[in-house]
């Protein structure tokens, strides 16, 4: 089962490309939707069944020599929200990106190909390269309107950085391999565990943690998230930051727990994911609330829940993680619904500049005008919604961790809605036009061949469909047990390594957290919500310096590429401080 | 030598960094990218390397115990070349639309992201 979820995507797209030329769009559109479909129902299906134990194959049964991948419910369920994702960015699509022809539904099926690969395998080889085929294909997405300078700037700025991040992460693989010998995940776990974590330990994990942390976004290399996701069609920007730069977070945590839990103390990593989190859940928050370009503001609130996720499952222990990843799936539909109503704006009226769109909406006749500000409410942690209960289950971790998490989403859920209430109903002060200094959302070109004269049907139902998606993720007890299960299977090391290269059954975890709602929970949501509200109110009233972020941070974020790359090996550096100055 | 040969591949991996920090022109910094991932070639290599060992080729006549370079981090610098072809075309691709719509290549006047 678990490499036809991998190979299917793959060989679909590669048949798509050689006869889509003769296929009519409606063909291609639901062949595309259909395989991502059949890879959501057979994902789904292996994330519930190894709740029950881990699903090992060994490519070519050459254990254990060959490739190995494997299934715990928190990967597979991670392949499974791409495929779902992949599902309604497809069913939005329907009317876009028409001159793009088939070449549009390769990539998003070559993508999800490469995202399924990710989270199942357990080869770090492996790991490497569906994470390169997913940078590949995700930088011919971002860069997919060849026209728009933006667009080509920004994919090619996300070209650069993550391609330089992914060679880090080889150069730490090759390490790893002069250490142990071995590629497979688990073979090198077992192969260094107990060992003392020396300079070439430590060097290889840094290295292999670097590559991932850019997928991830993680302050200071978070800066190509913001221009690509500024600049990528909006179907594109769902996948991006509805579960991509969460695979790099997932990524992160895997190769540790696996690889190196036996040498690095978690207390030494624990330190290094607090401190870059936190780092990140501020830069995020900050620049996140000064933005008046839609799409950018909501690629800065992805960065500031990348790095509180970071901060939460870093803890290593179960419960934070059971909370991330559910509010990683809460956190996917919500965005992904948020930047399917930027779509629609762009396309009816050429712009994603607040100020321009102000009032512009449509008011609360237009459904857009709902299912935005309701993604947006979703987003700051309404109980008993999806979002919500992650992270009141996550906040759980630490005694910091529920302060952060507040202002984290009172901030960017009150920018959200700010946004939302001055473009849809006009509310709040008048926007003067953008400083030179500001990234101009106007004056685009829409990513629709001819301008839609309604909303098409499919659209609203994809976008109808992620905001119920997220909503359930909080009200499904079913989901939330599994989750908590899962979690304390990712945790669970020597389980992993003996079902991974011996076979053996799966035993069911010791002691599994408690994922649900709590009175304090709900306390601390509506909490939140309140805040995002008084936030949005004052952003509101204060017009122009409701909008402009603090000057020095944004000086910062020029989308100038050499900065980003000097940015990129400083955040190495300091990684391998925090990790490095404890253990040598 | 081998320490030679893991300096080689540091130095590579951070001249082209320092190349692409501070490059004015985007297909420069396209190339420099290409440098500093040769220098995760050399460092793959270097870690399979042996002294006077022939490469894994056994026909029916060779010694069991022959020592060889390690094929494994071959086959991995090999597929790293391949991966470092696509993403060097789409870069080149990138930059020749970016002169298209910007009419420069100079990362210091590329002025439509920003703050």
């Amino acid at each position: 089962m678990l490499p036809a979820a991998i190979a299917l995507p793959l060989l679909a797209g590669a048949l798509l490309l050689a006869v889509g030329r003769h296929l009519p769009r409606l063909l291609a559109d639901s062949a595309a939707l259909l395989i991502a479909a059949a890879v959501a129902v057979l994902t789904g299906l292996v994330a519930i069944e190894a709740t029950g134990g881990r699903l090992v194959t060994w490519a070519g049964t050459w254990r254990p020599v060959g490739i190995v991948l494997v299934a715990d419910p928190l990967g597979a369920g991670l392949a499974c929200l791409a495929a779902l994702l992949t599902c309604c960015a497809m069913l939005y699509s329907r009317r876009y990106l028409e001159d793009a022809g088939t070449h549009f539904h390769v990539l998003m099926l070559l993508f999800l190909g490469g995202m399924t690969g990710f989270a199942l395998t357990g080869d770090l080889f492996n790991m490497f390269v569906f994470f390169e085929l997913m940078g590949a294909v995700a930088y011919a997405l971002t860069g997919m309107r060849i026209e728009e300078p933006g667009s080509v700037q920004g994919a090619f700025n996300f070209a650069v950085i993550n391609s330089l991040g992914a060679y880090l992460t080889l150069a730490g693989i090759a390490l790893l391999y002069a250490r142990t010998g071995e590629l497979g995940m688990p073979q090198a776990g077992v192969a260094l565990a107990g060992h003392r974590a020396d300079a070439t330990v430590v060097a290889a994990f840094v290295f292999v943690a670097a590559g991932l942390l850019v997928k991830a976004a993680v302050a200071p290399m978070h800066f190509w998230l913001a221009d690509a996701h500024a600049v990528a069609p909006a179907p594109v920007c769902m996948l991006l930051s509805g579960v991509m730069v969460e695979l790099g977070l997932y990524g992160v945590l895997r190769v540790y727990q696996v690889v190196f839990a036996g040498t690095i103390p978690q207390a030494v990593v624990t330190r290094a994911w607090v401190v870059l989190g936190l780092l990140t859940a501020l830069v995020g928050s900050l620049m996140c609330a000064g933005q008046r370009h839609l799409k950018r503001l909501l690629a800065y609130s992805t960065i500031a829940h990348g790095g509180l996720f970071l901060a939460a499952a870093g803890l290593g222990a179960a419960g934070p993680i059971a909370g991330v990843a559910l509010g990683v799936a809460g956190h996917a539909g919500a965005k992904g619904a948020l930047f399917g109503v930027c779509g629609l704006l762009l396309d009816r009226h050429h712009s994603v500049d607040e100020g321009e769109l102000h009032g512009r909406g449509g008011g609360w006749r237009e459904p857009s005008c709902w299912l935005f500000l309701a993604a947006g409410l979703l987003l700051t942690g309404l109980p008993p919604f999806g979002p919500g209960l992650g992270k009141v289950v996550a906040e759980e971790g630490a005694w910091w961790l529920p302060a952060v998490s507040l202002l984290v989403s009172s901030i960017t859920g009150g920018a959200v809605l700010r946004a939302g209430l001055r473009v849809f109903l006009g509310w709040g002060r008048r926007l003067p036009p953008p400083r030179p200094d500001q990234t101009y959302g106007g004056d685009e070109s829409p990513e629709t061949e001819e301008p839609l004269p309604r909303t098409p049907k499919s659209m609203l139902a994809a976008l109808a469909l992620l905001l119920a998606g997220s909503a359930a993720a909080g009200v499904t007890p079913r989901l939330a047990e599994w989750a908590g299960r899962g979690a304390a299977m990712f945790l669970d090391r020597g389980d992993y390594l003996r079902q991974a290269l011996t076979g053996a059954a799966g035993h069911p975890p010791a002691t599994v957290p408690e994922v649900g709602w709590t009175t304090s929970g709900v306390l601390l949501g509506l909490l939140a919500t309140a805040g995002a509200l008084a936030v949005a109110a004052l952003q509101l009233r204060a017009g122009e310096a409701g909008v402009s972020e603090p000057g020095p941070l944004r000086r910062l974020h020029l989308g100038h590429i050499g900065d980003y790359v000097a940015w990129l090996f400083a955040g190495v550096a300091t990684l391998a401080v925090l990790i490095g100055s404890s253990l040598i | 030598m081998r320490i030679l040969a893991y300096g080689v591949a540091g130095w590579l991996i951070l001249a082209g960094a320092y190349g692409m920090v501070r490059s004015r022109n985007l297909v420069h910094v396209t190339v420099c990218l290409s440098v500093a991932q040769s220098g995760t070639y050399v460092l793959l290599l270097a870690i399979g390397y042996q002294w006077g060992a022939p490469a894994p080729v056994f026909s029916p006549g060779s010694p069991i115990k022959l020592p060889v370079v390690d094929s494994v981090v071959q086959s991995l610098a090999f597929t790293d070349i391949v991966v470092s072809a696509t993403v060097t075309a789409l870069l080149l691709a990138l930059a020749i639309q970016i002169h298209k719509t910007h009419r420069t290549l100079d990362p210091d006047e590329l002025q439509s992201l920003k703050g």
